[in-house]
């Protein structure tokens, strides 16, 4: 991509918002349309745009593979520990009612709120991750000529 | 069955063409990404006809307003649900899928079905 | 007809030419770009029947990831797809068939929009009513609440299937630098393309 300066310039420009617009669609959707599958897709979206237009070198050094790697599980395992939490708070798996607390009430969420922020986080950890490792499979492979 | 009726129901049918335009793709391609392609359009289909069938006259997004009419309808909340998880699980298995056809060519030299079956008959 | 069923019928129909293009074009890579274009429309459309959560993601999906994904995979096999000699009447017959008996099933089916639908009556009280209850008004986007709270086991689910995916994608597709220098001529694959 080195003989288009305007794709690159643009991308440039355009990344900061892009990442913004990720984490913006993450935490605020709770109010607004938005959530972890969302936000997961528009970020790992972002990071395969800046590995099309500066090569896969460059985006690994922001994102290093066998950091990624570890994500993908670390995703699962905070929807899954949500889960356990709850159980070891009393309540049942997943339910959030047992996240209640008296820390900072009014600044920190808790309760559902709570609950469902944790797991918005699992699930966008996971999609960023696994949609930004299957990139670095495809991006990273040569071709083989056929017979 | 009035005329009525009946023009309420051509969203319905129109995405049924487009299913069935995937569909076709993939019976009648025996080039696996053409098959990926048409599996991939079948999905967004189906997608269109579960989002069609959660919308409601007048309706609008699910997302509750404190400003809002205490009348105001909002479309279903559950066909988004199901379907905003359908396309992040969908196009993961796609790459899967993709993923296969790489290393089926690496192996076979050939990514069209009839040249892979004649591949498998002679060894 | 106001303006929003004329945008509608107008998406419809770019809908529907595009997927047709799709079936009819030989050049694999032309095919992707319209597959693209068509997940494009699709979000648009869903965006007009009030799912806002389901457009942006079908957006960044299928116009962003999975036409990457497929360029890529392109650019590893081939991309010109070999003229069938199959006979396109078995199937076509198959799809029309296929096709009619799905529309005949619509006729049963209450008109798009329609309140008294069971789609909109068969919870009682409905996700929205309840969701204004349990979540104690701080969860407007109601989405979000069915997503992660009534349905959180179905979303642990499925973030275990790409969960699942990423892991196999990456057992197929990982580190081809290890398979090549078990071939024989490692060494010159390795010069042609470094």
């Amino acid at each position: 991509m080195d003989n288009f300066p305007i794709i690159r310039v643009i991308t440039k420009l355009l990344m900061p918002y892009i990442l913004l617009f990720a984490f913006y669609v993450q935490f605020h959707g709770d109010f607004g349309p938005g959530g972890g599958f969302q936000a997961g897709v528009i970020l790992a979206a972002g990071l395969i745009l800046y590995g099309l237009v500066f090569g896969l070198p460059a985006l690994q050094k922001v994102a290093p593979p066998r950091v990624i790697e570890w994500l993908i599980a670390l995703g699962v395992l905070v929807y899954a520990g949500t889960g356990i939490a709850t159980m070891l708070l009393g309540g049942k798996f997943l339910d959030y009612e047992a996240l209640k607390h008296h820390v900072l009430p009014g600044w920190l969420p808790e309760g559902q709120h709570l609950g469902i922020f944790l797991v918005e986080l699992g699930v966008g950890i996971t999609v960023t991750s696994v949609m930004t490792v299957i990139f670095y499979c495809f991006a990273g492979r040569e071709p083989v000529d056929g017979h | 069955m009035d005329i009525n009726s009946l023009a309420g129901l051509f969203n319905y049918w129109i995405v049924i063409v487009l299913m069935m335009t995937g569909f076709y793709i993939v019976i009648a391609r025996g080039n696996l990404i053409k098959t990926v392609i048409g599996l991939n359009i079948f999905q967004i289909s189906v997608f269109l006809l579960y989002i069609t069938m959660g919308r409601v006259d007048q309706g609008t997004a699910p997302i509750i307003q404190e400003a809002a009419q205490a009348d105001q309808a909002y479309s279903n909340p559950l066909s988004s649900v199901l379907i905003l998880t359908a396309i992040v699980v969908g196009v993961a298995t796609t790459a899967l899928a993709l993923a296969l056809i790489v290393r089926i060519r690496e192996d076979y030299g050939s990514i069209e079905e009839d040249e892979i079956l004649i591949l498998d008959r002679e060894s | 007809m106001d303006m929003l069923e004329l945008v509608d019928i107008f998406v419809l129909a770019l809908l529907a030419a595009t997927a047709v293009a799709v079936a009819r074009v030989r050049n694999l890579w032309a095919a992707v770009m319209f597959t693209g274009i068509y997940s494009f429309l699709g979000a648009a459309w869903m965006l007009i029947l009030d799912a806002p959560d389901v457009a942006f993601t079908e957006a960044a999906v299928g116009a962003g990831i999975s036409t990457v994904l497929m360029l890529g995979t392109l650019a590893l096999t081939s991309r010109e797809e070999k003229p069938s000699k199959k006979s396109p009447v078995l199937p076509l017959i198959v799809v029309v068939v296929t096709g009619s008996t799905l529309i005949y099933g619509t006729l049963d089916m209450p008109r798009v929009g329609d309140p008294s639908a069971p789609v909109h009556t068969r919870m009682n009280p409905s996700y929205i009513e309840k969701s204004e209850h349990d979540m104690h008004g701080e969860m407007p986007n109601v989405v979000t609440s069915v997503l992660a709270s009534y349905r959180g086991y179905d979303t642990l689910g499925e973030t275990t299937v790409i969960f699942t995916a990423g892991i196999a994608v990456l057992l197929i597709l990982r580190k081809p630098g290890k398979r090549k220098t078990e071939l024989p001529n490692s060494a010159e694959q390795k010069g042609s393309h470094g």
